[in-house]
C-alpha cells in the first residue's frame, strides 16, 4: 500500500478524512519503475475492458502508480479516492467550474470530465505536484502572500492555471492572467487577490 | 454514469466496425460533452470505443493551398496553431470564444462538430424531450425557450447547435472528411449538421459506423477581413446568445466576397449563400449589411422568451459585418 501522505488534521491525530477513508477501502499501490500486475492483461488485438474495474498504471507527479479504475470511473474520483491525493477538488463534476484541474501532458483541464482509462500514457501533474519538496511554488508562496484563497475550494484548480499561465509566459499581463483563469470559477470574488499573487509569482519567478 | 465496456480502437477500419457492430457504442476523444451527458444520464452507451489513439492528431498543409485540421488535434492547439492563427483568424477567434481553457484543452475538432444541443429539456431526463427520446414531445415550445431557435425549427424540436468553431467553419466552407465501413467520404460542412424536421434525434448526416478523420480549410481564409461576434449573457464561459462569423473580400470599398455564418439560432450553422450574392458589388457599408442581416433573418419565427433573438441576431450581423469590413 502507498504510504500516508496526509498528516492527521485533528488534534489527537484523528481527522474526518482518515476516519471516512478507514470506513471504506482503498485499492492504491504505488510502485517506481516496474511494470507490476498489468502485464498480465497485456493487450492482445482490442481487448474489451469493464464493466467492472481493471488494472491501470498512471503517471502521477513523476511517480508510477498502479492501481484499479472502473471504465467509467473519471480522474478526479480515482486521484482522491484511490491514490489518497485528495489536493485536487470535486465541485461540480460537469466541467463548469474547473475546480478538479490538474495537467495532463502539461495542460490543464478538467479531472470530472477525463476517463482514467484515456490517460493512462499521459503525465499528470495535480496540486501535490506543483511544490518542490517543501518548497512552495512561487505561485502557491504568491497566493499566500496575497490572500488570495478564502474557502479554499477552487484554490487547487485556480494555482493550477496560473501555473499553466507562467509555465508558457514569464511576464503576463493583467489580461492574460484574467483569461487564464475564466473558467476557474470561485464563488467567494477572490479573483483580484488572484490576479496580484500571478502577477507578483511571475516577477519573483522573472 | 452508466456502466459500460470500453476498449481501443487500433484503426480507423477497426473503430468504424466496432461501432458498426455494436448497436449502442460510442466513440470517445476529448470527452467533454459525452462524459457530461453521461453524467446526466442523457447518454447512456453500452460501450466505449475510445479513439484518442488513432493518428488523425496533426494539422498539415493541403496541396490546394488549404490546410487539414486533424479530427483529434484539440479546439486549443487549433486556435493557437500559427497557420490558424495567421491565416484564418476567424476559426481562432470562435475557437477561443467558447468554453474553458481546461475544456479547449481536451475537447478535440471532431468532437466539436458532435456536440449535442444544451437545450435545457434535451439534459432534463425528467421533461420529454423528442431529441433526447424520439417521440416524447417538445418541452421546450411552451416552456422556458430563451436559449432555443428562431431559424429552422420544427415543431418537434426548437434546439439550437451550441458550437462557435462550426459557425466560423461554416463561413469558411469547410469541409468533413469522414471514414466508414464503406471508406470515405467528404462532406461540406453546411450540410453536416441537419435541420430537427420529425427527426430530432439526428443531429447530424454522419452515419453510426463513420469516423470524422479531419476537417479541411480551404486555401482563402479571409484572414484580413473578417470577425467572429458572440452575443452572450456573461463575457466569458456562456455559450452564444447570437453569434455571427463574418468575412469579407474588399475591392476597394466594394463588396467583392462575403461569408456569413449565425450562430445560437438554429439547429445548425445558419448560412444562406443565395443571400450573399445579392450584396456582391455593393459598397462595404451599413446599408448592404442590413440588407444581407434582413435576408438572413427572413422567416424568422421566435417563441415566447426568445423572439428578441430576431432583432438581435440582425444587429449582431451588421456588427460582424462592420468590424469584417475595418
Amino acid at each position: 500500500m502507498k504510504k500516508e501522505e496526509n498528516k492527521p488534521a485533528g488534534k489527537k491525530g484523528f481527522s474526518r478524512r482518515n476516519f471516512l477513508r478507514g470506513t471504506g477501502l482503498t485499492a492504491a499501490g504505488m510502485v517506481v519503475g516496474t511494470k507490476g500486475f498489468a502485464g498480465e492483461f497485456a493487450p492482445a488485438a482490442a481487448p474489451v475492458y469493464g464493466p467492472d474495474e481493471v488494472p491501470v498504471t498512471l503517471s502521477v507527479n513523476d511517480g508510477s502508480y498502479q492501481t484499479l479504475a472502473r471504465p467509467d470511473e473519471v480522474l478526479v474520483d480515482t486521484l482522491r479516492e484511490r491514490l489518497d491525493l485528495t489536493g485536487t477538488k470535486l465541485v461540480c463534476g460537469r466541467g463548469a467550474c474547473s475546480a478538479c484541474t490538474v495537467m495532463v501532458d502539461d495542460k490543464p483541464v478538467c479531472s470530472c470530465l477525463t476517463l482514467t482509462m484515456e490517460v493512462q500514457d499521459k503525465k499528470i501533474t495535480t496540486i501535490e505536484g506543483v511544490a518542490d519538496g517543501d518548497e512552495l511554488h512561487p505561485i502557491q508562496q504568491a497566493f499566500i502572500d496575497e490572500d488570495a484563497s478564502m474557502c479554499g475550494f477552487c484554490t487547487p484548480g485556480m494555482i493550477m492555471s496560473c501555473k499553466s499561465l507562467l509555465d508558457r509566459n514569464s511576464n503576463p499581463s493583467l489580461d492574460e492572467v484574467k483569461k487564464a483563469v475564466r473558467g476557474n470559477l470561485c464563488r467567494c470574488g477572490t479573483y483580484p487577490h488572484v490576479f496580484k499573487a500571478t502577477l507578483k509569482a511571475a516577477e519573483r519567478m522573472g | 454514469m452508466n456502466n459500460f465496456t470500453y476498449t481501443e480502437a487500433k484503426s480507423v477500419t477497426a473503430a468504424a466496425a466496432e461501432a458498426a457492430n455494436q448497436s449502442h457504442a460510442k466513440f470517445i476523444a476529448g470527452g467533454t460533452n459525452l462524459i457530461d451527458l453521461m453524467k446526466y444520464r442523457v447518454e447512456n452507451p453500452e460501450r466505449l470505443i475510445d479513439i484518442t489513439r488513432l493518428a488523425f492528431d496533426k494539422i498539415e498543409e493541403k496541396k490546394d493551398g488549404g490546410l487539414r485540421l486533424g479530427a483529434l488535434v484539440t479546439n486549443a492547439d487549433t486556435a493557437y496553431h500559427a497557420a490558424v492563427e495567421n491565416r484564418y483568424p476567424l476559426l481562432a477567434q470562435a475557437i477561443l470564444s467558447g468554453a474553458s481553457a481546461q475544456l479547449r484543452n481536451a475537447a478535440t475538432n471532431g468532437g466539436n462538430l458532435l456536440q449535442r444541443t444544451r437545450c435545457y429539456y434535451f439534459y432534463d431526463t425528467a421533461t420529454p424531450c423528442n431529441k433526447r427520446e424520439p417521440g416524447s414531445g417538445c418541452s421546450a415550445v411552451g416552456g422556458f425557450n430563451r436559449i432555443c431557435g428562431v431559424l429552422g425549427t420544427s415543431e418537434h424540436c426548437i434546439a439550437t447547435h451550441p458550437s462557435d468553431m462550426c459557425v466560423a467553419l461554416a463561413a469558411l466552407d469547410a469541409t468533413v472528411q469522414v471514414t466508414g465501413a464503406d471508406g470515405e467520404r467528404s462532406i461540406p460542412l453546411v450540410e453536416f449538421h441537419r435541420l430537427p424536421n420529425d427527426t430530432p434525434h439526428i443531429d447530424t448526416n454522419l452515419q453510426p459506423d463513420e469516423v470524422i478523420t479531419a476537417i479541411d480549410l480551404p486555401a482563402e481564409g479571409f484572414a484580413k477581413n473578417s470577425a467572429y461576434v458572440k452575443v452572450r449573457d456573461r463575457s466569458s464561459y456562456a455559450f452564444a446568445v447570437v453569434s455571427a462569423a463574418a468575412a469579407l473580400t474588399l475591392d476597394g470599398d466594394k463588396i467583392k466576397d462575403v461569408r456569413l455564418a449565425l450562430g445560437g439560432v438554429a439547429h445548425k450553422p445558419w448560412r444562406i449563400p443565395e443571400a450573399e450574392q445579392e450584396i456582391i458589388g455593393m459598397t462595404a457599408d451599413r446599408t448592404a449589411f442590413q440588407k444581407l442581416a434582413e435576408a438572413y433573418l427572413q422567416g424568422a419565427k421566435g417563441f415566447e422568451h426568445n423572439a428578441f433573438k430576431i432583432e438581435l441576431a440582425k444587429k449582431t450581423i451588421v456588427r460582424a459585418l462592420e468590424e469584417a469590413a475595418s
